[in-house]
């Protein structure tokens, strides 16, 4: 469905779309109440407990005031209707505080302030210096002669650096007045919610400018929540307005986790369920009889001879009652309660702030918290999550001479400096791409300091790099780069940016040196993304895709001998060693263009800029057109640090009986050698590493069996056995051998998976939880998200890549570390409370029950309760449900212990505090305590003063007594 | 070379989450103090001998209090019985024209000091009956004020009513069926005088039963229940109705009907006058007579001091046995080669590795 903006008419689309009054409320005041009882009676305890309540209003059946669950059951809905109620009411107030903000538009060419809920697509909407942008924008002016703005788009994705917005080409140089009359169609397509997408065109009328169809990307927005920063105004029209602007479209609840402890309980509740209607049945045939045969002898019942045509039904509806307190109503409401409790321990856990930036750790999802105390595997990501994601520029290898070798720092290394000064050519072109070739955003702070924003980590570390080598990127003015280099000023006009994509894994830029006017391209990007392209290798290999390359790694010694030099050889053999250290590795590349090639293909990539479909992959194909003939300049070597306490947290995890795996978009070797590392897997001899390769269907076949194999071998063995497997054979591997591969995750207690994308990880973790396991997921940045959706359990650390994941997840920590005291200490913690609390909710009700159940075999089994309304009432609520609140703040071992034997995590992993064995455990305990409780009431009041109220008070106090006594008892 | 730079960029995200820093306190980091019991075999061992000796005692002190009440039970509805009536006992029972007195002798076995507790027993009798239970109107029997209208009092149907449909006071089944036999006793020929006052609760005498709420319409339906009330005496002082409304939780219970205030010697020979009226035949219940009485833990019944006495039995055999076994195969407390990883080291051998 596309969607035509017609700028500045207001006829054309007042009434076709909605108008930007944000709402993100769930009920208005009308609906509220049926839609929350609806909501609310879709689950099925609510479900049963209205039934209990329903029936109890018969005055026939109920043997006690319909009161006595009335009262807690309106109690229960009134206290979840009103948290609903108030959170709808924070929303509202948030709303209406974003749609009565006044903004300026545009409207017949005038300037007005109205309010922004007023906004209509295809206003013109003026924003100035640190103003909240009110919907999704299409630049049309800014106040930089440029037309370039910065935004921040933190509320957005997450990420805190500023990225630089440009109004569309066609707009470019419209002089301040003009712009209030411009008139144009923007062709859009439907809202959806890909925030980094936006594949428009835009034709202005005449007579503004010839009616050429202009392209728009996502770089000539501004969406809605982000703010304008350093640009003294901008202006742009209204494309999405309200609920169906990307940050409307994206916004969604996300779907509830149900923890392995809810699932049982709900089972077991079902299994109690069962046995009520067993009992119900049961007792019920045995009242109709035992009503017929000896109750209408007795004279002064008064049995009437003829009863109703319901009168069957009279007295198993009556036990139904007798027994509906089986099933506590209590325990959804202390569940819920302790379960915020434990999520509020996390937030407050001192131990788990992180000590750099003061960031406590926070559970959002404040339901699944025994989850942790299950988990068995644990997969991760590796860059940012095992490392620091501090990237810091170690090594490069400069045409065949290895920097930074000896002493581990280039910068430092002296061969490297001397060439620096001495004008090395090669060196200096190697700066440059480390300067130029990037999207980085140089911002001069008050101090004359340069503060470097970027969106990757490697950029911002090589451009550092660069300036410590007196390469100084000192400002970006629209196109025109200003370089410093020692004492002169370079400048040099990006003409276009080829921009980097998870496919292409190397981006470009197409730049114009000012000083010579020559056009240069310049690329960096992964080995097999650049070196392919190299100009020496290209009789062999320009015809080959890049796809495919990563098959051909082999060859790259054969490469050499069809090429001219030695250096190709230089630098894959450079790639391989910094990799072996754990080092990430980029190519920098350059080649001059010619004039005519340039602007040849500058209007094929103008073309497929603008296309509507498939843009990402036919810019991709274009700009192959260019990215060939690539003079290969060097390597360059980014180290990315461990972070403190990796290592000892996989261990002592490890011992607790959970299984890793590491799922890294990162190179085999660089993962391999970070998990030796982390500790992530052994050395050999006492680790073995199998590694899963192959091009075609049939390698990867085969070479999974083998690993298969293997692995069957080992699992007697006490030897770390782990596995390697790469995207693509990880791809054919799922796609074909779903089942041994499955087998082999199940035998495979630790697994490193890389070049992997994001859909993969979150297949992997799907694959997992196919088989039964508990997952928790743990990264850190948008590639991540998916996996941490995916998982049972998902945890992000709020870390340097922006706050995506730790948005996405249930859990969000500043480091790694805190993993292992997130599970071992809280994890355990809730899962051992709520499987007592859950079970105690279960035996106290029983307890009651099947007093009453003994004393309907005493009392002509007619449905008598043994106790009043009230005392039942109390006995739940009050004598019950207080004490047993201690139990959150029980700990059966102190941390300590835990920390030093992680191995009793055996038992909350193995569900072994929560199942139907020890839940029979409880159940008969009950029955135990109710036949002491009865039998000792029932003959110590034998014959006189058995009157019924003193019985039912002393067998409640009783129970009262017993289970305060299981508390003490079971809490330690 | 990550100095100047880098530190810069975080800066100012180092500012703001300050305030997010939590406060500590003992309750957020879980640190509230805790006493925590390690089950040290000498201290289980203790704690079964205490408290056996302890349970033994008092099982003893109240078996023997138990026992030191004298009880005199007499089952009399068999014996009532006219031998010609044999076969048709519901119609001798709820004949008008047959005699229904009957005399019984009882000897004392032993001396019963005043207060000698009269009771009737009744057995298969279901006051706990559903029906019966609820067929009652505690509003109507409190107060006068209280204008019974129909639908507040639906609970006390079948009897609500009577023929004339004007409303029933007390209504209800089990102010219907009120207990209607009564006794006389004579000891050598000298009657004894049995007080009736004071044998129900003065709660309810006080708060339950209103003092100038009086029976109307009572018995006046087709089918006469049981006992009938002087009209002119108000609710709180019929106390026999008062007894017999607080219902009993067993089939078989007593109800205290009097107490007669002189001590009875041994071997005495009580002669009681029995007015059979009330109908056990129909759902062959049983009535007896109960003379009893009491000490300080109440009547007769030794099953509070021999559960004391198991109670107390079973924790000093597992004194004694835990001491055996203490003896024999002593192990060291927290001994870590006992924990089920150390145990067993195949399963975890790899882990450890």
């Amino acid at each position: 469905m596309k969607r035509y903006v017609y700028i500045n008419d207001d006829e054309a689309s007042q009434d076709l779309y909605c108008d930007n009054r944000l709402s993100n409320r769930k009920y208005t005041l009308l609906n509220f109440l049926p839609k929350n009882l609806w909501e609310q009676f879709s689950r099925f305890m609510n479900q049963y407990f209205l039934l209990i309540a329903c029936l109890q209003l018969w005055s026939l059946i109920t043997p006690v005031n319909p009161a006595s669950t009335w009262g807690p059951l309106i109690f229960i809905f009134a206290v979840s209707a009103s948290k609903e109620a108030w959170d709808d009411y924070n929303r509202y107030l948030s709303d209406k505080k974003a749609n009565e903000k006044e903004v300026w538009i545009v409207k017949q060419g005038i300037k007005k302030h109205i309010q922004a809920q007023d906004i209509c697509v295809g206003n013109i909407v003026w924003l100035r210096e640190n103003d909240e942008v009110p919907c999704d924008l299409v630049l049309i002016g800014t106040s930089d002669p440029q037309g370039v703005c910065y935004v921040e788009t933190a509320a957005l994705d997450g990420e805190t650096d500023l990225k630089t917005r440009v109004i569309p080409a066609a707009c470019m140089g419209m002089d301040f007045e003009l712009l209030h009359k411009i008139k144009g169609v923007i062709e859009c397509p439907g809202p959806d919610k890909d925030i980094r997408r936006f594949d428009a065109n835009l034709r202005l009328f005449p007579p503004f400018i010839d009616n050429d169809v202009c392209p728009l990307t996502i770089k000539n927005t501004i969406l809605q929540s982000c703010y304008l920063r350093n640009t003294e105004w901008a202006c742009g029209v209204a494309v999405y307005t309200g609920n169906e602007t990307k940050l409307g479209m994206s916004r969604g609840i996300p779907e509830p986790k149900l923890t392995a402890v809810d699932a049982m309980i709900d089972k077991l509740t079902g299994a109690i369920f069962v046995f009520q209607i067993v009992v119900v049945l049961v007792l019920g045939v045995a009242g109709n009889v035992w009503k017929d045969t000896e109750a209408r002898k007795q004279w002064y019942v008064l049995y009437p001879n003829e009863g109703p045509w319901y009168e069957l039904l009279v007295i198993p509806l009556r036990f139904e009652l007798l027994c509906s307190i089986m099933i506590p109503i209590s325990i959804k409401v202390s569940l819920d309660l302790v379960k915020s409790l434990y999520a509020k321990f996390i937030d407050w856990d001192n131990e788990m702030i992180d000590p750099e930036t003061g960031t406590p750790s926070h559970a959002t999802n404040t339901a699944i918290s025994e989850d942790l105390g299950q988990v068995e595997y644990i997969l991760t990501d590796k860059t940012g999550t095992l490392t620091e994601n501090k990237m810091i520029f170690r090594r490069c290898c400069i045409s065949g001479h290895f920097y930074g070798n000896e002493n581990g720092d280039a910068l430092k290394d002296v061969g490297l400096l001397n060439a620096v000064a001495s004008g090395s050519p090669d060196v200096i072109r190697f700066l440059t791409v480390m300067a130029v070739c990037n999207t980085v955003i140089p911002i001069q702070s008050k101090t004359g300091a340069i503060l470097y924003k970027a969106q990757s980590q490697d950029e911002e570390a090589l451009v550092h790099a660069a300036a410590k080598l007196h390469m100084v990127f000192v400002n970006k003015n629209a196109n025109i780069v200003e370089i410093r280099f020692n004492a002169s000023v370079l400048h040099y006009e990006v003409l276009e940016i080829l921009e980097f994509t998870s496919d292409r894994k190397r981006m470009s830029v197409v730049v114009r040196d000012c000083q010579s006017g020559k056009i240069i391209l310049l690329s960096k990007g992964a080995d097999e993304a650049v070196l392919p392209y190299a100009h020496a290798g290209n009789l062999l290999i320009g015809a080959i895709s890049c796809s495919i390359w990563k098959f051909l790694r082999p060859l790259y010694f054969i490469i050499p001998k069809f090429t001219s030099g030695q250096q190709t050889r230089s630098f894959i053999e450079a790639v391989e060693q910094y990799s072996q250290l754990g080092l990430r590795t980029l190519c920098l590349a350059w080649r001059e263009l010619r004039e005519d090639e340039y602007a040849e293909w500058s209007l094929m990539f103008k073309e497929a800029s603008s296309t509507l479909v498939d843009r990402e992959w036919r810019i991709a194909e274009v700009c192959q057109r260019l990215e060939h003939d690539l003079e290969v300049l060097g390597v360059t070597a980014i180290e990315d640090r461990l972070q403190d306490g990796v290592p000892e947290t996989i261990e002592t995890l490890r011992k607790a009986g959970i299984n890793f795996w590491m799922l890294t978009g990162d190179k085999q070797n660089t993962a391999v050698q970070i998990a030796l590392s982390c500790n992530f897997i052994s050395p050999e001899p006492k680790g073995q590493l199998l590694s899963i390769d192959g091009k075609t269907v049939d390698e990867v076949c085969r070479s999974l069996e083998r690993v298969l194999l293997t692995m069957r071998i080992t699992t007697s063995e006490p030897k770390d056995v782990a596995f390697v497997v790469d995207g693509w054979a990880l791809e054919i591997a799922l796609k074909h051998y779903r089942k041994a591969f499955t087998e082999l995750a199940i035998l495979s207690r630790t697994a490193i998976c890389c070049r992997v994308t994001p859909s993969q990880k979150a297949q992997l973790v799907e694959l997992l939880k196919s088989c039964d396991y508990r997952t928790l997921a743990i990264g850190d940045g948008g590639n991540d998200v998916r996996m941490i959706q995916q998982a049972d359990i998902g945890v992000g650390i709020s870390g340097r890549e922006g706050l995506q994941a730790a948005r996405a997840a249930d859990y969000s920590i500043g480091k790694f570390r805190f993993l292992k005291r997130l599970i071992l200490v809280h994890g355990r913690y809730s899962y051992n409370r709520t499987a007592f609390l859950s079970q105690y909710s279960f035996y106290k009700s029983l307890l009651i029950c099947f007093i009453q159940i003994f004393f309907s075999f005493i009392s002509g089994v007619s449905g008598t309760s043994l106790f009043n309304s009230l005392s039942l009432m109390a006995y739940n609520v009050f004598y019950t449900s207080i004490p047993v609140l201690v139990s959150v703040l029980d700990k059966d071992l102190s941390e300590q212990t835990v920390m030093q034997h992680p191995q009793i995590l055996f038992y909350c992993q193995a569900g072994r505090l929560l199942n139907p064995s020890t839940f029979a455990g409880w159940f008969g305990r009950s029955l135990f305590h109710a036949i002491v409780v009865f039998v000792i009431s029932i003959h110590v009041y034998a014959y006189e003063k058995s009157e019924m109220e003193e019985v039912s008070m002393v067998a409640l106090s009783g129970c009262i007594w017993l289970q305060a006594f299981v508390v003490a008892l079971e809490t330690k | 070379m990550n100095g100047a730079a880098s530190t810069d960029s975080s800066s100012p995200t180092v500012l703001k989450p300050r305030s997010k820093k939590p406060k500590y306190s003992r309750f957020s980091q879980q640190e509230l103090p805790a006493n925590k019991l390690i089950l040290t075999p000498g201290f289980i061992i203790t704690v079964f001998i205490a408290v056996g000796l302890i349970f033994i005692s008092l099982g003893l002190v109240s078996l023997f209090a138990s026992d030191s009440v004298v009880e005199i039970i007499n089952r009399y509805d068999v014996d009532c019985l006219p031998s010609d009536y044999k076969n048709n006992m519901v119609g001798f029972i709820q004949s008008s024209s047959t005699n229904k007195t009957c005399t019984k002798s009882l000897t004392v076995p032993k001396q019963m000091k005043s207060p000698v507790f009269i009771y009737y027993q009744l057995e298969n009798f279901y006051q706990n009956h559903r029906r019966f239970v609820k067929s009652r109107s505690d509003k109507q029997l409190r107060s006068k004020g209280f204008k019974g209208d129909k639908q507040s009092m639906e609970t006390c149907k079948p009897v609500l009513q009577s023929t004339d449909k004007s409303l029933i006071v007390p209504c209800g089944l089990v102010a219907w069926s009120l207990f209607n036999d009564t006794y006389g006793f004579s000891v050598k020929g000298k009657s004894l005088q049995v007080n009736k006052k004071d044998i129900a609760w003065g709660s309810d005498k006080k708060y339950k039963f209103g003092s100038n709420v009086f029976p109307k319409n009572f018995q006046n339906t087709d089918e006469v229940g049981g006992a009938k009330l002087n009209s002119s005496i108000p609710l709180s002082e019929q106390e026999d109705l008062i007894v017999w409304m607080r219902t009993a939780t067993l089939p078989t219970f007593r109800k205290l009907y009097g107490r007669i205030e002189q001590d009875l010697q041994a071997n005495d020979i009580v002669t009681v006058v029995i007015q059979n009226n009330y109908n056990t035949y129909g759902f062959k219940g049983t009535k007896s007579l109960v003379l009893s009485t009491t000490s300080w833990v109440g009547g007769k019944n030794s099953f509070i001091g021999l559960a004391y006495i198991t109670i107390g039995g079973i924790c000093l055999f597992l004194a004694v046995s835990f001491i055996l076994l203490y003896v024999i195969k002593p192990r060291p407390l927290g001994d870590p080669s006992y924990l089920s990883w150390n145990r067993n080291p195949s399963t975890t051998s790899r882990t450890l590795s």
